[in-house]
């Protein structure tokens, strides 16, 4: 149970420094960081299934289409 | 005053959302529905994954749907890059480091294997077409980042997506035909627990891996080539 609350309490924060952080890809590997913590808690809350569509797709593909986007616009926000 | 409306808004929207979801109980176990997907699930589709058993059984047609979207937005993507793919000059491509390149080759063929693992178990044990086909465009990943300059052929990635897509709908169609609605589970359902197994589920994440991995792998070859 502290586990989970652990979890969260990372997920929070993650999620959080996402939307703050101005260097874009830093807030990239945030939101792959919420995407796989949040897999993992799927996995606790017996849900194997959805963890692995989130751990793939959330935490790998989405997050190396966004750095490839991000790599032909601009990295850091104004 | 404007952040004033917003806050406002903003308190009237969160109340709505504790009202609403106060009244649902989170994880109570006696859902009529649920708890009869859990004991009929087995019996009625073969599947031992009650999880498959309902994506692609009781509410395939959902699936159906569910792949229509993925699909029309992996043409979407390629027709907005193919736009501007006309004027392309060629760049030299920079190689990736031997231990990158070395790795990537070494994984690739297992996370291949792994992918088909997942969907061809996707009746038995967690995971089904989504999942195998997400884990196997990122192996192409791997491939896009370690040995530069490999491309998947496009039209081997539409031909495969267009075969899988079509799969799904004959199948449903010869259900159709033979049983009277749309997606009806026409073959023995086999004994639980083994391969051959649940009907028509099998054959039908099969053709949702191979859709959803040529899709994905498809969009990773139109950003990267837009990207070197």
């Amino acid at each position: 149970m502290i586990f989970i609350f652990f979890l969260i309490l990372l997920m929070l924060t993650a999620a959080i420094a996402a939307s703050i952080f101005k260097d874009l890809i830093n807030a990239v590997i945030a939101m792959a960081l919420v995407s796989l913590l949040a897999s993992i808690l799927f996995y606790l809350l017996q849900a194997p299934d959805v963890a692995m569509a989130e751990a793939a797709i959330g935490a790998a593909l989405t997050t190396a289409i966004f750095i490839i986007a991000i790599r032909r616009t601009k990295r850091h926000e104004e | 005053m404007r952040r004033i409306i917003s806050l406002i808004s903003l308190v009237i929207i969160a109340i709505g959302v504790i009202l609403s979801l106060a009244r649902i109980p989170f994880g109570a176990p006696n859902k009529k529905i649920g708890r009869y997907y859990i004991e009929k699930g087995i019996e009625e589709t073969g599947a031992t994954n009650i999880v498959t058993s309902v994506v692609v059984n009781y509410r395939g047609f959902d699936t159906l749907g569910e792949i229509t979207v993925l699909f029309i937005a992996a043409i979407g993507l390629g027709a907005v890059l193919k736009a501007e793919k006309r004027m392309k000059l060629k760049r030299k491509i920079e190689p990736a480091s031997l231990i990158l390149y070395t790795g990537c080759r070494f994984l690739f063929p297992f996370i291949l294997l792994f992918g088909a693992y997942i969907f061809i178990h996707g009746h038995l044990s967690p995971g089904g077409g989504f999942q195998g086909g997400a884990v196997i465009a990122s192996g192409f990943l791997l491939i896009y980042l370690g040995c530069r300059g490999r491309r998947i052929s496009e039209a081997r990635t539409k031909a495969i997506d267009s075969l899988g897509g079509l799969t799904f709908v004959i199948v449903g169609l010869i259900g159709l035909a033979i049983g009277g609605y749309f997606l009806i589970n026409f073959l023995p359902k086999g004994i639980p627990f083994s391969l051959f197994s649940g009907g028509i589920i099998p054959i039908i994440y099969v053709a949702i891996g191979f859709k959803v991995g040529s899709e994905l792998a498809g969009i990773i070859d139109n950003l990267m080539e837009e990207n070197e």
